[in-house]
């Protein structure tokens, strides 16, 4: 296993590198003069342009300016953005928005999708079970977009249950936007954990367990969920990797200053050095739990073994 | 098919959702009729009532997108009068006006068009893209397949929306064709651009599944090259996940289009495109919010479609889903 993690690591290593040289190519290497674009209307004095060009490499080419970047990524230092802000600071200041909304909508896939998907895999072909089908199918095909207006919509406007922008209320303005960004995953687990329950009740061991006369109690908690619940706990833990960099569109609708809506902004400005910064912090998150979800893959079905 | 690589193909198979993965084989080699693969799954296709709307819906907006004119109910979405503007549906006028004054059912049902356009363009690519890069990845196996793979990672890890938003953002000022375009062809190459890997993955897992199979090893003993082998003998048999990703995906880049569009950098005015009319109607939602109900409606049905068609499909194409 350690070999294999080992091994599994230093397989990130290039895919991290080429995924930030391919986002800095994007926004470096193309035309535009981001001086130009700071400075808006007024002139600026050429020495203010030397200055600057010289600060952010703006006429070395592209792979010069690439290691001078990876060159302070290693010690710590993200560059700044134009107004001399450290993007390590913008950072910090907006991924705990974005944890936040992380969590409560891995609350949420946990909650509704497992209970959905054990009570419609329990009881299959009941009423209950096609509820879920259908509701799934429909939920998974609705745009993000669109679910998250139908629920600023329905829930925000007419109903005045929840605040429809804004972080103000605490815990509490990140339930609707959460629920929103939850939804296709959490339509996701619900299918996932039904067809897992219902295919382990027609297995051997349960029905082993069925044959020596344990109560139907512990047959489904012990022996059928245990086992259901692994190809549902690693979904989670790589939807978790997903969801840290994926809410661009529901922070932005729902106004919520995390790392999605705030490289958003700086896409738009074309404040290459956060862009950068914050796609390769995405990167990471992607790859680190998608290792951790193989990990624990082995860890949680014994049949597996990587050595 | 070592134990290793047959984990692999499941694994690709469940990521770009041609398959659930967890029924266990299960063939009934007692009957006594065997049925081709093709003739099976429109049997089951049949009886799916979730086919018959996906299929229902596809012809309806595909209608719509080649002659609008027929649902647009006689009136010209660029005929306005700002007298109307915001107009509450009524009896007369379906969606009621947009923001402008426009026939508002006009306007929905012209953007149709646009999405199918780049949902196609954009799955055209990906398969393009997908089934080349898979193919010559799996079969030639080795240094290739590793350099191939490592590039597939890299996009992976970059969501769709994101890769697609940086390029379309300094697209324009460029000097490459079409992507400075700022119209339906730069949408669907940007889309394709950061969404080809999964229809690699796919077509790569099913070429090593078959590559040292015996009628393999056959058509090479008659001397046939690789290039037939791959065409003729290997290729055929990815056809069906890959028909079930393409019907899915053409949903999820319809999707995506308006969610660019919506976001600023895709189609612009005065282009008709239902991402545009759901950003230009929510500073209205509350005085109108039908400015954004109807788009978003029409835009749900169409991506619904093909994801409920593409469901059916990999229900009925996955021999090992039926009990």
């Amino acid at each position: 296993m350690g070999r294999y993690v080992a091994r599994r690591l230093l397989l990130t290593i290039p895919v991290m590198l080429g995924a930030s040289i391919l986002i800095f190519a994007m926004v470096y290497a193309l035309p535009g003069d981001p001086i130009r674009a700071l400075a808006g209307d007024r002139p600026v004095s050429p020495a203010v342009v030397q200055v600057l060009t010289e600060r952010f490499h703006l006429d070395d080419p592209l792979w010069v300016q690439y290691w001078e970047y990876l060159k302070g990524l290693f010690q710590g230092d993200l560059g700044t953005d134009f107004r001399g802000r450290p993007v390590l600071d913008t950072i910090e200041r907006t991924l705990p928005v974005t944890i936040r909304l992380t969590i409560v909508a891995v609350i949420f896939e946990i909650i509704i999708g497992l209970a959905a998907g054990v009570l419609a895999g329990i009881r299959r072909n009941s009423f209950f079970d096609n509820l879920v089908l259908v509701s799934t199918t429909v939920i998974v095909a609705i745009p993000i977009l669109v679910l998250a207006f139908i629920a600023q919509l329905l829930f925000g406007l007419k109903l005045g249950w929840f605040p429809i922008a804004g972080t103000r209320e605490g815990w509490y303005s990140y339930v609707l936007p959460g629920l929103v960004l939850a939804s296709g995953s959490l339509a996701y687990v619900a299918r996932l954990t039904r067809t897992s329950i219902a295919e382990n009740l027609r297995a051997d061991f349960v029905r082993t367990a069925k044959a020596k006369g344990l109560p139907p109690r512990r047959i489904i908690v012990q022996h059928t969920l245990r086992n259901s619940l692994i190809p549902v706990v690693t979904f989670i833990g790589a939807d978790i990797g997903a969801l840290l960099g994926g809410a661009i569109v529901t922070e932005t609708v729902f106004n919520l200053p995390g790392i999605g809506r705030e490289v958003f902004d700086a896409i738009r400005a074309q404040e290459g050095a956060v862009v950068v910064g914050i796609v390769t912090l995405m990167v990471f998150f992607f790859i680190f739990f998608n290792l951790v979800v193989d990990v624990l893959y082995a860890v949680l079905d014994p049949r597996i073994r990587y050595d | 098919m070592t134990d290793q690589q047959q984990a692999d193909l499941r694994k690709d198979e469940i990521e770009a959702g041609t398959t659930t993965g967890l029924a266990s084989p299960s063939v009934d080699v007692t009957s006594d009729r065997q049925n081709s693969l093709w003739s099976d799954a429109w049997v089951a296709l049949k009886r799916n009532p979730f086919f018959w709307i996906g299929a229902v819906l596809t012809v309806v907006f595909t209608v719509m997108a080649i002659v609008p004119q027929l649902f647009a109910r006689g009136q010209d979405p660029r005929a306005c009068d700002l007298a109307n503007s915001r107009g509450l549906p009524s009896a007369e006028h379906w969606f009621g006006y947009d923001v402008q004054g426009c026939d508002y059912l006009a306007t929905v049902v012209y953007g149709a068009r646009n999405s199918l356009i780049i949902g196609i363009f954009a799955v055209v690519v990906i398969l393009v893209l997908g089934v080349a890069v898979g193919a010559i990845a799996g079969y030639f196996g080795g240094v290739t397949d590793g350099v191939l793979s490592r590039i597939a990672d890299i996009f992976y890890a970059l969501p769709l929306i994101l890769g697609a938003l940086v390029l379309l953002r300094v697209g324009p000022e460029t000097s490459i064709p079409i992507i400075n375009s700022r119209g339906p062809g730069a949408v669907a190459l940007a889309l394709a651009l950061f969404g080809w890997m999964t229809a690699m993955r796919l077509v790569r897992s099913q070429v090593i599944a078959v590559r040292n199979s015996d009628y393999v090893a056959a058509a090479r003993a008659m001397g046939a090259g690789n290039t037939r082998i791959l065409v003729r003998h290997i290729l055929p048999n990815a056809v069906a996940p890959v028909l079930v990703y393409t019907t899915i995906t053409i949903g999820v880049i319809i999707a995506a289009e308006a969610t660019l569009t919506y976001l600023g950098v895709g189609l612009q005015r005065p282009a008709f495109s239902w991402g545009l009319q759901i950003e230009a109607g929510q500073d209205a939602i509350r005085s109108a919010p039908h400015l954004v109900l109807f788009p978003s409606i029409v835009l749900t049905l169409t991506v619904m479609a093909f994801i409920l068609m593409g469901d059916a499909l990999r229900d009925a194409l996955d021999p090992r889903q039926r009990a």
